[in-house]
């Protein structure tokens, strides 16, 4: 996978807000690592990014890494409209990552069956690929006992 | 229960006045703003120049300065803007009334003005302040790369995750849309007036962001419509019979984000709406048994059920079944969305239904009940940070 920036594609996706609250995460992405905040006093994870921890208030924190499986808590195939950095019909999952906390991303081509073979809890994997600005980030595909199934 | 709120019933809705509801207005929205002003201060028989209060909120495009400028309008004492768009929609109201009942102002005007059908709609993508690089617009970092761009395709983790637990279908979410065409057809002021549709009209529309269909999303329109704010007391002088109001109230739930809360527990459950609710409540010194009828906020047709149920007229899970067993219809148990709604009338951000709230509370809406309205809610839009409101009749 590559760091390149790709030439833009004409999108109407706004370009990433990067910021110094969640700066590690994009980083992590471009290496293909998919990382969750944890709280440095009391140890919950948290997603999205945030400067400081909910439960306990603390600014300290630190990463894990997840696994990238998990289920899937629910999903859509949007149709219309079409934005010309996405393929179409579009499936997006939002997924229960193993370590706690949840994901968005869109589906890899699902194959023959396509969206019609989704169902709540099924179990996904994360990888990583290119997004609309050229960007790396998080993708979705089916658990591999899924995917040959 | 009785009343608890400070400003309960203290101010009442005099005046409402709106251009007409189009697809391609022809004119300006600064020019839609005035005219929708004036016809609210015309309907309450009270003077442009009296007003000195504005409330507003966020996606609209026309300041209150421009429009005080452009009506004349010398001095203003109290204006305001609450954030979030349609979940915004009748918190202006409850601004109104807190400035109307502290003294603060005494005329206080609320608006919504916009070409969004025949300038930027809002269905087809972000809006252009979501470029903008501040915390504000960040949550998008987590929904708009991964294709999560439009409010419908937003709110379909929602809508599946609910069907999946309770089992409803996506005819139920149908049955909204066609009792909604069913009254629009009734209002001459409704896009689709004379346009009934079926259930089968519902499920053969194409999927927009599965399992939310074309005829689950609301329309995208063009028009203005004003609400005229002043004391309860000054409003039993007024020609029309006021619309007091009883309740007002605003809400942001744990971990709230806009659109995309979906890393609560349960994303098909939405708190803030609840704790509008039991806000409400407690102003008003109601509970829902006491609603003769409501205007909930339907972008989509999935976000009634669920705020039938955060509002307590059934329980979870149940609205499939509240709406099966008529009770929305206009001599139901609970008329819904009398004009048409969003789906059926036209799309002006919610501030259109509390124009019909108005209308029930005086007995004049197109499709008026048989029975007597004393109480009628009226919700914005969710999931988002909410707002609602409680209008009763003067007695």
């Amino acid at each position: 996978m590559s760091d390149t920036p790709a030439a833009p594609r004409p999108t109407s996706v706004p370009p990433l807000i990067v910021t110094q609250d969640n700066e590690f995460w994009f980083a992590g992405a471009r290496e293909g690592r998919l990382l969750i905040q944890r709280c440095g006093d009391c140890g919950t994870l948290r997603h999205p990014p945030g400067p400081v921890c909910p439960h306990c208030r603390s600014f300290e924190w630190d990463t894990v890494e997840s696994a990238r499986r998990g289920t899937l808590h629910s999903w859509t195939v949007v149709h219309k409209p079409q934005d010309p950095g996405f393929r179409y019909p579009l499936v997006v999952g939002l997924v229960d990552l193993a370590e706690g906390t949840r994901l968005v991303a869109d589906f890899d081509d699902l194959g023959e069956g396509g969206a019609d073979r989704l169902r709540i809890d099924m179990p996904v994997e994360v990888f990583f690929g290119e997004h609309p600005h050229g960007e790396t980030l998080p993708r979705l595909r089916l658990a591999a006992e899924e995917a040959g199934a | 229960m009785s009343p608890t709120s400070g400003f309960s019933r203290q101010a009442a809705i005099a005046g409402i006045g709106a251009t007409e509801f189009s697809k391609d207005s022809g004119r300006s929205e600064w020019r839609l703003a005035c005219e929708s002003v004036l016809a609210a201060l015309a309907d309450a028989q009270i003077g442009v120049e009296e007003v000195d209060g504005f409330a507003l909120f966020t996606m609209e495009t026309n300041p209150e300065i421009a429009v005080a400028r452009a009506l004349g309008i010398p001095e203003l004492t109290f204006f305001s803007r609450i954030p979030h768009g349609g979940g915004g929609a009748c918190a202006p109201v409850q601004q109104a009334a807190l400035a109307v009942a502290s003294g603060v102002a005494d005329v206080v005007v609320v608006y919504r003005a916009f070409n969004e059908r025949s300038g930027h709609r809002f269905g087809q993508g972000p809006p252009s302040f979501a470029y903008v690089h501040n915390t504000d617009q960040e949550y998008r970092n987590w929904i708009n790369p991964y294709g999560l761009l439009t409010p419908a395709a937003q709110e379909a983790f929602l809508a599946r995750r609910y069907m999946h637990k309770y089992g409803a279908t996506s005819a139920d979410f149908g049955a909204v849309s066609v009792l909604s065409r069913k009254y629009a057809a009734s209002n001459p002021k409704a896009w689709f007036y004379q346009r009934p549709i079926t259930i089968e009209d519902h499920q053969s529309s194409p999927m927009i962001a599965d399992p939310m269909r074309l005829l689950d999303c609301c329309q995208e329109s063009d028009g203005g419509q004003a609400l005229v704010i002043v004391s309860a007391e000054r409003a039993r002088d007024l020609p029309h019979r006021p619309a007091l109001i009883s309740g007002a109230a605003q809400g942001v739930g744990p971990q709230q984000i806009s659109m995309s809360s979906y890393y609560r527990d349960d994303i098909d459950a939405m708190p803030e709406v609840e704790l509008v609710a039991q806000q409400l409540w407690r102003q008003a010194g109601l509970g829902p048994q006491e609603i003769d009828a409501a205007i909930l906020y339907d972008a989509f047709t999935p976000m009634l059920l669920l705020q039938l149920e955060e509002y307590g007229f059934c329980e979870r899970g149940e609205a499939k079944d509240l709406i099966a067993s008529g009770a929305l219809e206009i001599d139901g148990r609970l008329p819904v969305n009398t004009h048409g709604g969003q789906l059926g009338e036209a799309y002006i951000h919610g501030v259109n239904g509390i124009a019909e709230a108005v209308r029930l509370i005086r007995g004049t809406s197109v499709n008026q009940p048989a029975k007597s309205i004393d109480n009628v809610l009226v919700t914005g839009g969710s999931p988002v940070p909410h707002s609602a409101l409680v209008l009763s009749a003067d007695h």
